[in-house]
């Protein structure tokens, strides 16, 4: 093994930042939809580990991962449709409707998933980018996630769709004048309930990464709030996908800090350094909060903006 | 899409760019036992700019509600081009060539105005091909003069932009026959007229017919070719333009009055030397969007007299209200209450005695979720005898509210009922039993009646009478005249912030007092 010393540091935190940030990347993507829309799904935590326990068992069951892939999206799918749903009904809340769906979904995984802690189930394979190094640090960097692939093909696609789409200009005009939407005839419930479903899918997917690919075990402490952290990286990416994976990376960067430190011998403060994306959260809400003006680029119709 | 659907289509779209007539006869409109529209006819002849002109309240929004669609005339008929038709919804006066442009934006804010235009047509594509669209827009507004920054945000545009942006939409959808519901009141005068210039041009050439709500005389005057004048539902008088002149339109729109001789029975005796309890000079205030809605006002109430405010809506009415009752902060100019400089702060409200009667009491008076005891306590729960130290003690809270509910023969389930629930006479009767329970200096009312039954306005306007008679100074603002008529000693007319005409109920003249509702100040009486 070639020691290459401090720059272990970078390559480890970028690492991390390819490891981690795909399931941030993913929850936050379809959270866009879904508050592009003119709605907020809290309820993604739980939709998250529902997609995770989903998709490990049935990955377990068939030996496939891929199918286990397609169960995660099946049931975040169902879990966003039944939010979108709920919410359509008059006088209901979104932001509570979500706090039900999260601890709904979280119960419902530990309750089905009970039976699949122990086993093993066959991964998600990566795709080695890495193969011209030598150096077996490069190489480990260099494991490139499909997921990741994937979620960053569609940020573009939605940043593109969002823009150059009638779907796409229908979903934003949803979510920032429903009665615009209404006075041209566009079915404003309808378009709401479908891009919370499409929300979902997404984090759905997002929980198949955690149980098939990294950490890559189903445990009831895997999703550890990453769901939550994903709607405030939507707030922090203003609502625009191609800023969500910027910020998607720099979440899972800053979860890397403290381990990489570890690393190079650095043990000290290792739960500070662990809190490093929570603190950065912080941080640049109130970097980029003002007491004058309204969030910019927010959804108007979002019930926190009102 | 069958064939006579299509044949229909395609014969519209070949008449779009061709100016349609409405023709509108016996139009009825109730709503509930109030009739708002009573019998009216009018014709727009095609490519003509028509103005329809009327008080609050005269039927003008109705009316052309129910040529839009928005509402279901109870009787009457619509011809478009000698055709008649029969205008259920918004769809179908679109179908037909016919939009307007409503007072309130609706526009997408996050939107672009490009994609705000692209998105109004009926036929989007599923891919938005952006260089062709942007061609089409590029050519579209050559034929302009209004310019509009086509890639902002609609929520970046100041008022004036968003207006022009709301006309753009129409003209870019090919109205035939476009309705404007006083497109003016948030354009400064050179904007102004430089839309109404482009549609009076648009209309010479027959390509739209014009039909503008609008208060203001210059207007009409200026661009208009015909006019309908509306009176309390009724047709007050029509005309061409050319053959009217601003006092003629003034006495149909205003009609003739009795003013009555006394009001309110014995009234104190006011030196008309006394020192004002209010004195307003030269306070400007802003409105939400920047424009300076009160401007250089000036007035004084002296105790013991009600001084009429009178003014078409719109005209700085609210902002003044909302900056002597606390809601709003004035940007500069001195507001004296009983000669004392006055913040509208809580502190002050209270040492000197003031008490409001704002628009609207269930939003800007109260709150309506707590129970009736508690809004009745809102100006006196922190002091003794309802409050202990950080105490409020239910009980004296409670007696305090039947006592009030009593005197103000305020009907609810019990004190306890969240006011919310309230009729309005009655959400109005429980802020007056608040505000007029203990002495008052100073009464601000805006609109006290609004929307009221005829026994609940003769209660009110009662109760304002005592005030005034036990020594209130009392500054009513209201946009019915008839009210400022039946109840103020003085009249003071608000012109686009600031006053323009005033004088004693005694002298009070009609024909000056519309005139200078409409902006032509006469310096008479």
């Amino acid at each position: 093994m070639t020691d290459i010393g401090w720059w272990g540091v970078p390559l480890a935190v970028l690492g991390g930042a390819i490891r981690v940030s795909t399931p941030f990347l993913l929850v936050s993507l379809g959270e866009c939809i879904t508050e592009k829309s003119g709605r907020i799904n809290l309820g993604l935590e739980g939709i998250l580990v529902m997609g995770a326990m989903s998709g490990y068992a049935v990955s377990y069951l068939s030996g496939n991962p891929w199918l286990g892939v397609l169960a995660a999206a099946c049931a975040g799918l169902a879990l966003g449709l039944l939010h979108g749903t709920l919410c359509n009904l008059p006088r209901v809340n979104d932001i509570a409707v979500g706090i039900g769906i999260m601890l709904f979904g979280t119960g419902l995984a530990f309750y089905f998933g009970k039976p699949y802690v122990q086993p093993q189930a066959p991964m998600l394979p990566s795709i080695p980018l890495g193969a011209w190094s030598d150096s077996p640090q490069i190489q480990a960097v260099l494991q490139i996630p499909p997921l990741l692939v994937i979620g960053v093909v569609l940020a573009f696609a939605l940043d593109w769709a969002f823009r150059n789409t009638r779907w796409g200009l229908v979903v934003r005009m949803v979510g920032d004048s429903a009665d615009a939407a209404r006075a041209m005839g566009y079915p404003v419930n309808v378009v709401r309930t479908l891009c919370t479903g499409a929300g979902g899918l997404l984090a759905g997917i997002g929980g198949a990464f955690l149980s098939l690919y990294y950490p890559g075990s189903w445990s009831e402490g895997l999703s550890s709030g990453q769901g939550l952290m994903a709607v405030a990286l939507v707030i922090f990416a203003r609502w625009q996908p191609v800023h969500c994976v910027y910020a998607a990376l720099l979440f899972g960067g800053a979860g890397a800090v403290g381990p990489a430190l570890q690393s190079v011998g650095i043990t000290s403060g290792y739960y500070l350094f662990s809190a490093a994306p929570y603190v950065l959260t912080l941080g640049i809400m109130i970097a980029a909060s003002s007491p004058r003006r309204t969030l910019a680029g927010a959804p108007g119709e979002l019930s926190i903006v009102r | 899409m069958d064939d006579a659907l299509m044949r229909v289509a395609t014969a519209q779209r070949s008449k779009a760019g061709q100016a349609a007539e409405i023709r509108v006869t016996g139009m009825t409109k109730h709503f509930g036992g109030f009739t708002a529209l009573d019998d009216v006819s009018m014709t727009a002849a095609a490519g003509s700019f028509h103005a329809l002109l009327g008080e609050n309240g005269a039927g003008k929004s109705t009316l052309v509600k129910c040529l839009v669609g928005f509402y279901k005339p109870d009787a009457g008929q619509i011809e478009v081009d000698s055709r008649e038709q029969r205008i259920a919804s918004p769809h179908d006066s679109s179908a037909l060539g016919i939009g307007m442009v409503y007072q309130h934006f609706t526009l997408v804010p996050s939107m672009t105005i490009a994609e705000n235009l692209v998105m109004a047509r009926s036929d989007v594509p599923r891919i938005i091909n952006w260089r062709r669209e942007r061609e089409r827009l590029a050519e579209f507004m050559r034929a302009m003069p209004l310019k509009v920054p086509l890639d902002q945000p609609a929520a970046r545009l100041a008022a004036g932009d968003k207006q022009k942006a709301e006309i753009l939409k129409q003209l870019f959808l090919e109205r035939r026959f476009l309705i404007l519901d006083e497109p003016t009141s948030v354009l400064t005068p050179g904007e102004a007229d430089q839309v109404l210039g482009l549609l009076k041009e648009m209309a010479g050439r027959k390509q739209v017919t014009v039909l503008m709500i609008t208060h203001k005389f210059r207007e009409v005057n200026a661009f208009c070719d015909e006019v309908t004048v509306l009176r309390r539902g009724r047709l007050a008088g029509a005309g061409r333009v050319a053959e009217l002149d601003a006092a003629r339109m003034a006495e149909m729109m205003v009609g003739e009055r009795v003013i009555p001789a006394a009001s309110g029975g014995a009234r104190p005796a006011t030196s008309p030397t006394a020192a004002p309890m209010l004195e307003i000079s030269d306070l400007r205030v802003e409105n939400e969007s920047g424009v300076m809605a009160v401007n250089r006002l000036s007035v004084a109430v002296r105790p013991g007299e009600i001084v009429g405010l009178a003014g078409v809506a719109g005209n700085g009415q609210r902002e003044l209200v909302e900056a002597l009752l606390g809601q709003r902060r004035p940007v500069s100019g001195g507001i004296r209450v009983a000669s004392r400089p006055y913040t509208a702060k809580r502190a002050d409200i209270g040492l000197l005695r003031v008490s409001g009667l704002p628009e609207e009491p269930l939003r800007n008076a109260c709150v309506a979720a707590m129970s009736v005891a508690e809004n009745m306590a809102l100006r006196n729960f922190d002091r003794a005898p309802l409050a202990r130290s950080a105490l409020v003690s239910r009980g004296p809270m409670l007696e305090q509210a039947r006592s009030r509910i009593a005197a103000f023969n305020v009907k609810s389930r019990g004190a306890h009922a969240p006011i919310g629930t309230l009729s309005g006479g009655n959400v109005q009767r429980a802020v007056l039993a608040r505000e007029l329970s203990d002495p008052v200096l100073l009464l601000i009312a805006a609109d006290p009646v609004f929307g009221l039954d005829f026994a609940a306005v003769a209660e009110i306007h009662d109760r304002i009478l005592a005030a005034r008679n036990a020594g209130t100074a009392v500054l009513l603002v209201s946009s019915d005249l008839d009210e400022l008529l039946g109840l103020a000693d003085r009249i003071a007319v608000i012109f686009e912030g600031r006053i323009v005409h005033e004088t004693a109920i005694g002298s009070a003249d009609i024909g000056v007092i519309g005139r200078a509702l409409a902006g032509h100040a006469a310096q008479a009486a």
